[in-house]
């Protein structure tokens, strides 16, 4: 397990005080229609100056969950702490946290400058104090030299980095993001994510971060917690949630393509598609699965080629996909079939009624 | 396959329908707007001010070229002067006091409260009920011996004898700029609620984040945002004041001593009921400069609203 990073020990007006965020049994209720729990009893804590990620697909209770945590919304049940004090009831401004929007929520009629000082002339900042505090945060990120324009000329990449600026000039304790990078081009989005996790590194504040997208997820996060429906199903570290996922959501939600899972009656066998190889790729013959493949189609993808088959021979027909790196040149044709095997060690077992992880099975009849 | 979807475009086109003649269609559904607007804005707006430069009478309608002879009268009598100044001041003042009442009605409009539909209900009965109605009924309310609100004023101890709201000059004016603002403001609150509900909710949220209360969001955040449509809800309001006559009419007709004349009023005096249509023709024509001017900031205030 990585050890959360810190900011370095040079002190100076860069370095925060690391602060921890906790849930206990967060529940958040609408109703819009009948009953429904937006978030239905959510337990975690971040460790200090962690960079945790919630990862989830849509309507999930992501959003909520950060708004809450936020103080945007009020929990119907359960508590936050920040630092250690409950904060229940506390409006936004008294947790000493900072958000940055989907959308940035830039302030469209004041200029950059007037967006990232507006923070501290709530908190009664004299006017000289403010005006160097923003101007160090925008050099920080990179930003100096667009102080008197307006967000509307801005670009999409410059507007998340007023959006972090205004969010940053305060001290916050907590950093809470709300998918920062989904407004943005396929292309920039991966230099922001850079930039986004050294800069949290530089300053060591606690961050949480919203997104449905797995790359930025495993990307980002020293920890990952997979939220489905209200709930967090699996909390841990990228490559746990990934090699070990909880259950069948988490182990189709992550990966893609997803984890591949065969119906065996009263259990699912998962492996995911970089594990199932051609028999002869797969060395040890006793820890080893032979399956075999007939294959239906193949997509040539440039760095590796996906082969959609049917397997036989563990369980009943089951469509699977197996991804084959660029370095395997192995000859693959439609419509013929193949032998191809899984590493004992790469196989996962799901209860077949719960999906939840179980232990190991025999895989031979 | 071809050949198929060939032939069966080349029947299609041999059946076009009236609905797919797009060059004919347009002009006739243009027409009843473009008769409405020759009919009863153009002609009229040319007849006022071809009237303004002639001797027409009520009792003789035989049009005299005058040249400016109408206007000369006018700007001599004192009257078209204070007609004209009552005329800014009432839609000056009302229009503050419907722009403040109604920001904050707008804001009650949107919040989630219970029993928010009668407060909703109640808020826009005043727009629903005809002007001449709701103007009688306020001609009751500030009578001279009748007034309720005198009474209420009275049973407080306020109050020793009757006000004679519309008796006193100034107490007059004030009466007027009320009922007018009380008329105006719910149509003026429905528009800003309008603009309330299509400001971004997460620039609200951020502005919560940052740390603004209350007021420090409503001026530095809403306000602004919203200037353009507080700016068209004013200037509907401003040509509603501006133009209208019913309230005057029905309160004061216009005085004690053309101490509420307004100019629509006057030019009504003076050319329907005094009969001289050519100097109320030229009364008239004082409304349109102010109208003209008005409704180009409306237009160029919702070219902005929709560029931004």
């Amino acid at each position: 397990m990585p050890e959360p990073r810190r900011a370095g020990n040079g002190g100076g007006p860069e370095q925060r005080k690391a602060v921890v965020i906790e849930a206990r049994g967060l529940k958040k209720h609408f109703e819009a229609g009948g009953e429904v729990f937006a978030v239905d009893g959510v337990d975690f804590a971040t460790r200090e100056g962690e960079y945790l990620v919630l990862l989830g697909p849509s309507g999930c209770g992501k959003t909520t969950l950060l708004r809450m945590l936020a103080g945007l919304e009020e929990p119907t049940e359960g508590e936050i702490l920040i630092g250690g004090h409950v904060v229940n009831g506390l409006p936004p401004r008294a947790r000493q946290i900072a958000m940055v929007f989907q959308s940035y929520a830039l302030y469209p009629h004041k200029t950059v400058l007037q967006n990232i000082v507006f923070p501290l002339k709530a908190e009664k900042m004299d006017k000289k104090e403010r005006r160097a505090k923003a101007q160090w945060a925008a050099e920080l990120l990179g930003i100096g030299d667009l102080l008197n324009r307006k967000p509307r000329h801005l670009s999409g990449g410059e507007r998340q980095r007023v959006a972090l600026a205004r969010a940053l000039v305060r001290d916050p304790s907590v950093f809470l993001l709300d998918e920062p990078l989904s407004n943005l081009d396929a292309k920039l989005r991966t230099s922001a994510r850079n930039e986004l996790r050294m800069f949290q590194e530089r300053l060591g504040t606690t961050t949480i971060y919203v997104t449905h997208d797995q790359v930025e997820a495993m990307g980002l996060g020293d920890r990952i917690a997979v939220m489905y429906e209200g709930k967090v199903r699996q909390m841990g570290p990228p490559e746990e949630v990934y090699e070990h996922p909880a259950d069948t959501f988490v182990a189709t939600f992550l990966g893609s393509p997803p984890m591949n899972l065969v119906d065996r009656g009263d259990h699912l066998l998962g492996f995911r598609p970089e594990s199932l190889l051609p028999a002869e790729l797969v060395p040890g013959d006793g820890s080893r699965t032979i399956m075999s493949l007939r294959v239906s189609r193949l997509e040539y993808l440039g760095g590796e080629r996906h082969v959609h088959g049917i397997v036989s021979g563990i369980a009943g027909e089951t469509l699977v996909i197996a991804r084959l790196p660029a370095g395997v040149d192995t000859r693959v044709d439609p419509g013929e079939t193949y032998e191809f095997a899984v590493q004992e060690r790469d196989l996962r077992f799901f209860d077949g009624a719960t999906g939840a992880r179980t232990d190991p099975r025999p895989v031979r009849a | 396959m071809a050949g198929l979807s060939l032939k069966r475009a080349a029947v299609t086109a041999g059946r076009r329908s009236l609905g797919d003649r797009e060059g004919l269609l347009a002009p006739l559904f243009l027409l009843p707007a473009v008769i409405y607007i020759f009919a009863l804005v153009a002609v009229p707006f040319v007849l006022a001010i071809g009237f303004s430069f002639s001797d027409v009478t009520a009792g003789d309608p035989s049009f005299d070229w005058v040249g400016l002879d109408n206007y000369r009268a006018i700007f001599d009598d004192p009257v078209f002067w204070r007609s004209l100044r009552n005329t800014f001041v009432l839609t000056g003042v009302s229009m503050v006091l419907v722009v403040v009442l109604a920001k904050a009605l707008a804001l009650i409009l949107v919040a989630d409260f219970r029993g928010k539909w009668l407060v909703r209900l109640l808020v826009l009965l005043p727009w629903t009920t005809p002007i001449s109605l709701a103007a009688v009924a306020w001609l009751w309310m500030l009578d001279s011996i009748f007034s309720p609100i005198d009474w209420v004023l009275r049973s407080l101890g306020l109050i020793e004898s009757n006000t004679f709201w519309l008796g006193k000059p100034d107490l007059a004016m004030a009466s007027v700029i009320a009922v007018q603002t009380w008329r105006i403001v719910p149509l003026a609150a429905v528009i800003i609620m309008a603009g309330l509900i299509s400001l971004p909710k997460e620039v609200d949220d951020a502005a919560r984040v940052d740390g603004a209360g209350f007021w420090r969001k409503l001026w530095e955040i809403t306000i602004p945002l919203m200037l353009p449509v507080i700016a068209v809800a004013a200037l509907f309001g401003a040509i509603l004041t501006f133009t209208d006559m019913t309230v005057v009419y029905v309160l004061t007709r216009g005085g004690p001593n053309n101490a509420t004349q307004v100019l629509s009023s006057w030019a009504y005096f003076k050319g329907i009921e005094g009969g001289s249509l050519a100097q109320g023709a030229a009364v008239a024509l004082f409304l349109f400069p102010l109208l003209l001017a008005a409704a180009i900031a409306i237009l160029r205030l919702v070219r902005r609203m929709r560029v931004s």
